[in-house]
């Protein structure tokens, strides 16, 4: 059971690539006892920021912090922050258990070690083959491996669910909670929201290098502007209730929307007036849509 | 640094690579061997200008692993940064060892053993090869005489440091292809032409003798290259040619951890 993880946070960095401004002045913090999801579309600079945090990128301005100091500071910072960043990042003509006993030593475990986890993340059959055979979920699966092999305190995983078949995504997603549930950091990306809406409990969204969002998935979900749409065989009734409560109903079709309230509420405040309903459903703008809303072209 | 050294010479054994280049060193080098011994026993006498005899022709096929082996240290030496660079392991490298001076300098350090394996084959496979030719119709192989034996000993040291060099190489030129193009061309085309030329100048020739291929050659003390240019080499003294080889190497380490291994890595 390692300690609890360590907080990440991001205090004002920025990268720039010549004229471009890949990162432009990100503070956020990555909590431990959570999952948090880093969302971004494709080049909005999540690849870059998460290479600044592990020292492999120098930020232009701002620095980047695992607890109390860069990464690079760490004694053995193999042993602090478990990453997988790319799915392509391995020698062909090595294998996959070769490729975790390289990277042994450093990381200060035994060969044992990589056998333990080239099992657990269900290669074992595939151990002894080179990487050049490998599918892209095979690979991914690897790079978690190599990621955990000091059994860290804190997880950064780049797209890792990129390439991995719907078994693998869900008992990424198991392992994922089990890992929050221990009281560890867990930082991973995506730029697609519905990929990780199952799994994180936080999110920071960033577009065109600048935070647009962070909070928790719920508060996130809050912003979304939920309608729902009613049938009842009394309709009076419902719109009656709706007053009562102060929603704003519109009549459609055979029945009513009722803007900015989840069905689940319209559901509830229905069953307890004792008003028989025969449709309740969801619509209006969901997270998905806020998402896009928030990482949408500014101009 | 222990773990480091550890896991660099993981990275050369766990591929394919090392003995693959290493067998063909050996069938290249007995081959030349062969054939060096064969055109010196048989060469027709008259023609005694350019032919060695004797001890000279002996010490001169042995240094070969030097003289014409060198590229296959070179190159294994190279592989062993560039690939890091070609496949992307640079980034899990530098995630479990962020100081990039350790990186390079165990990198530099893991691929002497390497080195030293490549010259003792690389050796015996042009003694193997070329004795008994020497021994058998010509001039006798002279394996017993002690300036001989330090010919190959130094022939397998050398071999190192050209392993060491070529990593050092492959800090300043990670694309692989180009570190591999320039090796090949510098070593088969620029360098003995290079050593020719100058060679031929007075006053520049002082010149010639700190050009890689030469100063190795001044540390075994026999060099196939001069011999065959007529008459005794002008070599660097051993201590100094030592030092010139070393300097090659860490010059061209500090020039890969200033620019390559200070950049970015993305």
């Amino acid at each position: 059971m390692p300690a609890a993880g360590p907080a990440l946070t991001f205090d004002g960095v920025a990268k720039s690539f010549g004229p471009v401004r890949a990162v432009d002045g990100l503070s956020f913090a990555v909590r431990p006892g959570a999952v948090t999801g880093f969302l971004g579309p494709n080049g909005s600079g999540k690849t870059t920021t998460l290479r600044m945090l592990l020292g492999l990128t120098r930020p232009t301005t701002g620095r980047a912090l695992v607890g109390d100091r860069p990464y690079v500071e760490h004694e053995r910072p193999a042993r602090v922050v478990g990453a997988a960043l790319e799915a392509s990042s391995f020698h062909p003509g090595r294998s996959g258990l070769g490729h975790l006993e390289v990277f042994a030593p450093q990381v200060g475990v035994s060969r044992d070690r990589c056998r333990e986890l080239i099992e657990l993340v269900g290669l074992g059959a595939a151990a002894d083959r080179r990487v050049s055979g490998y599918s892209m979920g095979m690979r991914q699966r690897l790079g978690l491996a190599t990621a955990l092999l000091g059994d860290p305190p804190a997880i950064v995983l780049d797209e890792l669910a990129n390439g991995l078949d719907p078994e693998g995504i869900v008992w990424l997603r198991g392992l994922l909670r089990r890992f929050a549930d221990e009281g560890r950091t867990v930082l991973v990306s995506s730029h697609v929201l519905a990929e990780v809406q199952h799994t994180v409990d936080d999110v920071v969204i960033i577009a065109h290098g600048r935070l647009v969002h962070a909070s928790s998935l719920a508060s996130l979900a809050d912003l979304a502007a939920p309608e729902t749409y009613v049938e009842s065989p009394d309709l009076p009734a419902v719109d009656r209730l709706c007053r009562e409560r102060g929603w704003t109903a519109r009549p459609l079709d055979r029945g009513l929307v009722v803007a900015g309230v989840s069905a689940a509420d319209v559901g509830a405040a229905a069953f307890a007036a004792g008003v028989e309903l025969h449709q309740l459903a969801s619509q209006g703008v969901g997270l998905e849509d806020v998402f896009l809303r928030l990482t949408g072209d500014p101009r | 640094m222990r773990a480091a050294l550890v896991a660099e010479y993981r990275k050369l054994l766990s591929t394919r690579m090392w003995w693959v280049l290493l067998i063909a060193l050996a069938a290249y080098l007995g081959f030349i061997g062969v054939v060096l011994a064969a055109s010196f026993v048989f060469a027709p006498e008259d023609q005694s200008g350019t032919t060695l005899h004797g001890l000279d022709a002996a010490k001169a096929i042995y240094g070969v692993t030097n003289a014409i082996g060198y590229v296959f240290p070179l190159v294994i030496g190279s592989l062993a940064m560039t690939t890091e660079f070609r496949h992307q392991t640079i980034t899990q490298s530098l995630l479990v060892e962020p100081r990039r001076g350790v990186f390079l300098g165990a990198k530099l350090i893991a691929t002497v053993p390497l080195g030293l394996l490549y010259g003792v084959v690389g050796t015996a496979a042009v003694v193997v090869a070329s004795a008994p030719l020497l021994g058998g119709w010509g001039d006798g192989a002279y394996l017993g005489r002690s300036d001989v034996i330090e010919v190959l000993a130094l022939s397998v040291v050398v071999t190192a440091i050209w392993a060491v060099i070529g990593v050092a190489f492959g800090s300043v030129v990670p694309n692989q292809v180009a570190a591999i193009v320039v090796i090949l061309a510098f070593t088969q085309f620029v360098e003995p032409i290079a050593r020719f030329a100058l060679g031929a100048f007075d006053g520049l020739d002082q010149v010639a003798k700190f050009l890689p291929g030469a100063a190795a050659d001044g540390l075994i003390g026999a060099s196939f290259l001069g011999s065959m240019n007529g008459g005794p080499a002008d070599l660097l003294p051993r201590w100094a040619a030592l030092l010139v080889l070393l300097g090659y190497a860490g010059v061209l380490a500090l020039v890969g951890r200033y620019t390559t291994l200070r950049r970015d890595v993305a």
